[in-house]
């Protein structure tokens, strides 16, 4: 279904039924709309076949990290005899991603049906949601939804009468973003503290949850599945371009016209028309200053650089900001990614600084603590930036920053330590201009006997 | 401990579906924290004996997880999310205005009991910025005004503290 919100019309696969008047987010109203007939399918299928179109069907990973998803599925560990447990991520946490909140809302037998021809076809046999704390109603929704399913043999015994069986518990998280981390997740749900466990040997699909082969996929990626079984393999690898397959939810927040989620197929919209025709553009009389396009965790973009190079496939590329197709690869090949698909949009009224250390102070809430460069060294980044918007920049603070995040990507057990040092390695690299000027503005007022620090508004 | 026969009949219900018991304990700490308010060091001992567990087994659960509290909140528990959109929306603003209408600042529970203010990180909600949380009730888009509303209901006892009958 194609939704016309401007003059860029969205393709509307995940989404098709949120906001729409009139749906319900019970069973009832999703059977009427043809929902659970790619599970009835499915359990008719063998698991290996729909495997098999999963893989056919190029579907990356939808949490941050774009891995294939039938990848993934295929390093499973079957020969181990062991119980395989599938999990679904829905520890919704990257900043500037708000997703997988509407599925769980508004749609949650769509994200149940695409888990169990999922779970169906990994042959789980005990499936699980984990859902951050904070979705309070969410979490409701999703144990009604669950009873409701169970009560029409969509899960739990038998399903279906195809001889298959399997649940699903939906877990709590307690407001750790650690636990978007798969296998921080794990030791979250095992009921430890979430610090993420050292790969290999803790691949998830060879010793995951309780050592057994697990499969970890983000909500939008299991309703993806559902789809696969719909469109067959080589259908959905039609939608969007190759290696980049399938929709994308754009979550877009910050200083724009209409914020909000749209689903376009991958590389249908550049940035500039999900900015200015989609969203509606900037607020009025400001011009775009910068956009972090995949949750804050991604490198910055500025609005005024110039990107070259050669794409995967070998075609050259020369873009400005508002070229970039949204897709997987485009925006690895400008030096970010797509990420979780949170696109933070800021105008020229944005204070750099305080944007970093806005962001810097989430990472130094939220790293776990195990690795000592995470620990220690993005508390301190935090600290340097925070000091910089209370008076006392120095104009060597920006190197100091760099010197710090080059000292903790890649020398800790999980991704968080590039997350946390992402932000600040491409805030300098863009923007260390206005870094430098905070410390020679502040000494100027210092000098004129005024107030040093003036007035903050992001932190 | 004094935990309410529906909190018991949950627990029961939960732990036997769990691979194993130390599995539970997250949502052991959810259910006796809605019960009692907050996790007081009785209730970390009767969560790990329930278990089969060691208290630190539970105590080190209680002190990672920012959601989990040692101490009982204020009779409105406000969340104001501070994380980049939510601050780009005016989020910092939204929090001062709180500040001022309780008096009280942010991190801290009003003299009076009434309201404890926090900031927390991401709700996932970007696109409605400032997001705020009462109990666990949302409200989005509040601005200062919309805060000093909010506020002055809260005061007057007419707003909702968000939690379950």
């Amino acid at each position: 279904m194609n939704i016309t919100t401007s003059a860029h019309p969205e393709t509307r696969l995940i989404f098709k039924h949120i906001d729409e008047e009139g749906y319900s987010n019970d069973i009832d109203c999703y059977v009427k709309n043809g929902g659970y007939e790619q599970l009835k399918k499915a359990v008719t299928m063998k698991p290996e076949d729909i495997c098999a179109e999963v893989l056919a069907s190029g579907v990356r990973g939808r949490g941050g990290a774009g891995f294939p998803a039938g990848m993934k599925w295929k390093f499973l560990d079957r020969k181990s005899g062991k119980p395989i447990y599938l999990i679904c991520n829905a520890d919704e946490s990257e900043p500037g991603t708000f997703k997988d909140r509407q599925i769980i809302h508004q749609d949650p037998h769509q994200l149940i049906e695409g888990m169990m021809c999922a779970a169906f076809a990994i042959q789980a046999k005990l499936a699980f949601i984990y859902v951050r704390g904070e979705f309070f109603q969410g979490y409701r929704i999703l144990e009604r939804a669950i009873e409701e399913a169970r009560a029409k043999n969509f899960l739990g015994d038998d399903i279906l009468g195809s001889g298959y069986s399997c649940d699903i518990i939906v877990h709590r998280g307690a407001g750790a973003y650690i636990c978007g981390e798969e296998t921080g997740l794990i030791e979250s749900l095992e009921g430890f503290r979430a610090n993420p466990r050292i790969k290999p040997p803790y691949f998830p699909a060879a010793l995951g949850a309780y050592q057994c082969p697990t499969i970890v996929n983000n909500v939008e990626t299991l309703c993806d599945v559902k789809h696969v079984i719909e469109l067959g393999g080589e259908g959905f690898a039609k939608i969007g371009t190759p290696g980049n397959t399938g929709t994308r939810i754009w979550c877009v927040s910050g200083h724009v016209q209409k914020p909000g989620y749209y689903e376009f197929a991958c590389a249908d919209v550049t940035l500039g028309q999900l900015i200015y025709d989609v969203c509606g553009g900037l607020k009025p009389g400001r011009k775009l200053k910068a956009v972090i396009p995949g949750g804050s965790s991604s490198k910055i973009l500025r609005a005024d650089e110039r990107f070259t190079g050669k794409l995967k496939d070998g075609t050259e590329f020369d873009w400005g900001i508002e070229d970039i197709p949204m897709d997987f690869d485009s925006l690895g090949a400008v030096g970010s990614m797509s990420g979780s698909g949170g696109v933070i949009v800021m105008d020229d009224s944005t204070d750099m600084v305080e944007a970093l250390a806005n962001i810097n102070y989430f990472y130094a809430h939220e790293s776990c603590g195990q690795c000592t460069p995470c620990r220690e060294g993005v508390p301190w980044m935090r600290k340097v930036t925070q000091r910089m918007v209370d008076g006392e920049a120095r104009e060597e603070d920006a190197d100091l920053l760099v010197s710090i995040a080059d000292q903790i990507a890649g020398r800790t057990i999980c991704a968080f330590g590039e997350a946390a040092s992402w932000p600040v390695q491409s805030f300098i690299a863009k923007f260390k201009d206005e870094f430098v000027e905070k410390a020679r503005e502040q000494a100027a007022r210092r000098k004129e006997g005024k107030q040093v620090a003036t007035e903050t508004t992001l932190i | 401990m004094n935990l309410k026969t529906q909190t018991i009949e949950k627990i029961d219900k939960l732990v036997p579906r769990y691979p194993t018991m130390r599995s539970a304990a997250l949502p052991l700490c959810h259910l006796v924290q809605e019960d009692q308010g907050y996790l007081s060091n009785e209730a970390m001992e009767w969560i790990a004996t329930r278990l089969e567990l060691e208290p630190i087994n539970i105590s080190e659960i209680v002190t990672f997880y920012p959601m989990l509290r040692t101490e009982p909140t204020g009779q409105y528990h406000v969340r104001v999310c501070r994380t980049l959109p939510c601050a780009l929306a005016g989020a910092y603003q939204t929090c001062r205005r709180f500040e001022e209408e309780f008096g009280c600042k942010v991190g801290h529970t009003s003299e009076d009991g009434k309201v404890t203010l926090e900031f927390v990180e991401c709700h996932a909600d970007c696109g409605k910025g400032p997001v705020v949380m009462v109990g666990e009730d949302e409200y989005t888009n509040i601005d200062p005004d919309k805060a000093a509303e909010m506020a002055s209901k809260m005061k007057s006892g007419e707003f909702s503290n968000g939690l379950p009958a």
